[in-house]
């Protein structure tokens, strides 16, 4: 009895460290990989221009934003991942060498510090805390927090929330904008905008709320045409930036270069039209005066 | 605790914990009253009564609870108007607690069943014997100590029920899970240190139940 019991208890233990081991190894594994594929080069060859002579590139996007970044089945589609084409173009690398990683807006940074993505190109906004984090080019967007309201609503402000129902992610910047600045408002917070938009479908909620460009998106999805309208006056600034190891600063400025090229050669435009332009928005202006000196 | 020490943060941890509690309190005494209706069905003489409590207990002990939340908001909020509160965060918190209870109240009725077959027959033959009703079989005789007998795995319904209270945060209550992801997401150099503290939190709170309910169980046993 005694010996049986010993026995069991050993075998569950050596039962949960195997698996704790192999959880282990799923979750560093691509970390790990690209460690060393970084070590076994020159000394001077590091970071995202090396990776791409070498002929793949880890590409950090968005999964769940329409005309942003999708993923439909196995490929992703949508303006950052144009981006990505015309920035792996720019490097002298073929379109097939990208591998989409799908990132959260919680594991962007961490994503790229350790080596899990060698860019990210995820609606992520520049600012200062994750400066000190990461490096950034661009932007290449200028997005703005916005409101999204079926076509028929009466909301034209954000000062016009007070006593209504406003829906936007937990945890997400827009939600605590609307939180600390218009109190009046009633927040309802979901896991997904996917959720908050069908609840603005039920009426359920009165507004959507985050950057302009991704409700652009949403509007755009065919089963919602002609019911939602973006309120078209963002109340902040989220230039959006594309994210690379803090030590690239080489890196950066050739992203920064590729960019430039793509604003004059028309490349940017077409990336536009092919996706977000779907819903109505003509093409902005790529302004270059406004790119981060790569720290 | 650098996280910690911003009393805005401080104050998000603290709510997160009290709406938690307030679902875990609100939703276990509906599922106990629940539970103990479910059982008395199932073991009642009449089929119809049988039948439905066996079909809740199926049903709602094998759908998924995110589900089933997320049904209490789409279906009950969203398709069929259902309103328990006019305050939108009542209303997430009430719609949670109907999920809840319903889920719960299948794990109460079952707990309760094993401790009615406990109870042995001829406790109930001989409260028949002497005239007694079904239902005055039930209250009286049986369910009391078949109540005594489960208090250990009803602690344990408790303690799933208490954990289970995060999923209501996918409908929007800002819950302890849901202010773990804010601070997660505003503190991306922390994020170990703030999973261990809301971690620690239910478990620093849920082990001394697990032990109370034990020793409850050996004192109120009922010696045979």
């Amino acid at each position: 009895m005694r010996m049986t019991r010993v026995a069991a208890t050993a075998a569950a233990a050596v039962l949960a460290l195997t698996m704790a081991a192999c959880g282990d190894d799923g979750g560093s594994g691509t970390g790990t990989g690209s460690g060393t594929g970084t070590g076994s080069g020159d000394s001077n060859a590091t970071g995202v221009i090396a990776k791409a002579a070498s002929g793949t590139l880890k590409v950090g996007v968005k999964a769940d934003q329409p005309g942003l970044g999708l993923q439909t089945g196995t490929s992703y589609e949508g303006f950052d991942i144009e981006m990505a084409k015309i920035i792996a173009k720019g490097l002298g690398m073929q379109e097939s060498g990208i591998q989409y990683v799908t990132t959260v807006s919680a594991n962007r940074e961490p994503y790229i510090q350790q080596g899990t993505v060698d860019l990210v190109i995820a609606t992520y906004t520049i600012n200062e805390e994750r400066k000190t984090k990461v490096n950034f080019a661009g932007p290449y967007f200028m997005a703005g927090q916005d409101l999204l309201v079926p076509t028929d609503s009466t909301i034209t402000a954000p000062e016009q929330l007070a006593g209504k129902k406003v829906c936007s992610v937990t945890g997400s910047t827009p939600a605590k904008r609307i939180d600390e600045k218009y109190q009046g408002a009633q927040l309802q917070l979901f896991d997904a905008y996917s959720k908050c938009i069908t609840a603005l479908a039920g009426k359920q909620v009165d507004a959507v709320t985050t950057d302009d460009i991704i409700l652009a998106g949403y509007a755009s999805q065919p089963q919602f045409a002609g019911k939602f309208k973006v309120v078209g006056k963002p109340f902040s600034e989220e230039p959006y930036g594309i994210g690379l190891a803090k030590d690239d600063k080489a890196s950066c400025d050739k992203i920064n270069e590729i960019l430039k090229a793509a604003a004059t050669d028309g490349s940017y435009k077409a990336a536009w039209d092919k996706t977000l332009g779907k819903s109505g928005t003509p093409a902005p202006e790529l302004d270059t005066s406004k790119f981060t000196n790569c720290a | 605790m650098p996280v910690f020490s911003d009393p805005t943060n401080f104050d998000a941890y603290v709510s997160g914990f009290l709406w938690i509690l307030k679902l875990t309190g609100a939703s276990a005494l509906l599922a106990l009253v629940l539970g103990v209706l479910l059982a008395g069905m199932r073991v009642s003489p009449v089929p119809v009564l049988r039948w439905f409590g066996a079909a809740w207990v199926n049903i709602f002990r094998n759908t998924p609870l995110t589900l089933i939340i997320f049904f209490c908001y789409f279906g009950l909020y969203a398709t069929l108007s259902i309103t328990l509160s006019d305050d939108l965060i009542l209303n997430n918190f009430w719609l949670g607690v109907v999920g809840l209870s319903v889920y719960t109240a299948a794990f109460v009725c079952e707990a309760l069943r094993s401790g009615i077959n406990t109870v042995p027959a001829g406790q109930a033959e001989a409260a028949r014997a002497i005239g007694l009703t079904f239902s005055q079989t039930l209250r009286i005789v049986v369910l009391p100590q078949a109540g005594r007998a489960v208090i250990a795995p009803l602690g344990s319904v408790l303690i799933a029920l208490c954990k289970n209270t995060t999923i209501v945060g996918t409908i929007g209550l800002l819950e302890a899970s849901n202010v773990m992801k804010q601070l997660i997401n505003d503190n991306g150099d922390q994020v170990i240190l703030i999973f261990l503290v809301f971690a620690g939190t239910f478990a620093a709170v849920l082990i001394p139940v697990g032990y109370f309910f034990g020793w409850l169980a050996n004192r109120l046993a009922v010696k045979r």
